[in-house]
């Protein structure tokens, strides 16, 4: 991939976790450069329902259009499915200095045993001391914890 | 885009978007924040799931259809979703069950169609499926939760139990574009699914010291377009906007 056009994505945040570029996110999946200076920009949703998708395809647009790329076609591909596992470790440091818990690798912990809970550490004081209060929180992608030591609610940024 | 494979596209459209709408009449009404906002998340998976298959469908379909045009301009007897997904809420309990019986049935069926021959469904349903673990796990750990509760959280899941079983039935009794879809290779022949459901419903039930009911009289027709009185209500509630404004956007 042109390196000049990743450079340009790094500056297009997730809009409802701006710490985050949508290459830090993984959704990202392909640019293809045209003959015809036509841009095409591959992108995979992370969630199906996630309201943010239309948002981050206009935001690629107009960045684009920013730094001279007029004609950019964005297309979506659902497969293969986005995993947590394609966050790069720099946006992984990124949401837990932003107080969100990073999600943590999928093998360890995407568990689907009833009752069961991710041993989340805490953002802020990295506690393990930890407990689940919801599976699901403010957006498709997190769940709602709780401190039990510096006694913070936090996101995690669920596994997937 | 072969018929048959519209018509079952549209009606795995409809089980999403139907029971999507449904949950997300607890929006603002959810026993407690947390639950509030898991059941309208679970809604948003749906719709997003229903938004794929719709976008899917129109786009193969042609006509100047629109995944919009087929949400919401479509009749009642238009609609093939199980009649499963259109009851109404009820109370906590019944919403709680009809998602596990669904979540279940999706789970199952999901898992099976990433193996279709059509590329995009096999795609969408490898998504959906991973959202749907989340749901069925949520669903499942409520029904223990309240089944193996109180005496009124018991009994109301008994009640619960009583209105929707006769509707589970349906979901493996397969229709027309169903065993096309399956003669062809699109999608898992469908009465292959239930004994799988039935065992993950003993498991849940076990430890939620539920009865399984046995199998009796199924209502069945809303794969077909016969619908109980309540889908019309969501379609006046769903479709008001772009009935009354023609395709007004914002």
């Amino acid at each position: 991939m042109n390196q000049k056009i990743l450079d340009i994505l790094a500056q297009v945040p997730d809009p409802e976790v701006p710490v985050l570029s949508v290459l830090d996110l993984g959704i990202i999946r392909d640019v293809i450069e045209r003959d015809d200076n036509k841009i095409e920009i591959i992108i995979t949703p992370t969630y199906t329902g996630c309201p943010a998708m239309d948002v981050i395809a206009t935001n690629i647009r107009m960045e684009m259009a920013a730094h001279g790329y007029g004609q950019v076609k964005i297309t979506t591909a659902l497969s293969p499915a986005w995993t947590t596992d394609w966050m790069s470790e720099e946006g992984k440091q990124k949401l837990k200095s932003y107080g969100i818990a990073p999600p943590l690798p999928k093998q360890q912990t995407c568990r689907s045993e009833l009752f069961s809970e991710e041993a989340v550490p805490c953002p802020h004081c990295d506690s393990y001391h930890t407990n689940r209060i919801s599976e699901f929180g403010s957006t498709a992608c997190k769940a709602l914890y709780h401190c039990q030591d510096c006694k913070e609610p936090f996101d995690y940024f669920k596994c997937h | 885009m072969k018929e048959y494979l519209f018509q079952y596209t549209l009606h795995l459209a409809d089980n999403a978007l139907i029971l999507g709408h449904r949950n997300s009449e607890w929006c603002g009404h959810g026993p407690a924040l947390e639950q509030d906002i898991a059941i309208t998340n679970i809604s948003l998976d749906l719709i997003g799931q229903a938004r794929s298959f719709f976008q899917y469908a129109a786009d193969r379909y042609g006509n100047g259809a629109t995944e919009d045009s087929l949400a919401y301009l479509r009749d009642a007897r238009d609609f093939t979703n199980c009649l499963l997904t259109e009851q109404q809420n009820g109370d906590w309990a019944k919403t709680i069950l009809r998602q596990f019986f669904m979540s279940n049935y999706q789970s199952l069926l999901y898992d099976q169609l990433q193996q279709s021959k059509d590329e995009q469904l096999s795609a969408i349903s490898a998504k959906a499926l991973k959202e749907v673990t989340y749901h069925l796990k949520w669903s499942s750990e409520w029904v223990i939760r309240l089944g193996d509760g109180t005496d009124e959280s018991h009994a109301r899941m008994l009640k619960a139990l009583n209105d929707l079983w006769p509707y589970t039935g349906e979901l493996f009794i397969p229709v027309t574009y169903e065993m096309q879809a399956f003669e062809e290779g699109i999608a898992p022949d469908i009465k292959t699914l239930k004994n799988n459901w039935l065992n993950k419903v003993a498991t849940i039930f076990e430890e939620a010291k539920l009865p399984v009911p046995k199998e009796g009289f199924s209502q069945t027709g809303g794969k077909t377009g016969l619908h109980t009185e309540y889908l019309g209500y969501i379609l006046a509630d769903m479709q008001y906007l772009q009935r009354t404004y023609p395709n007004n956007t914002w």
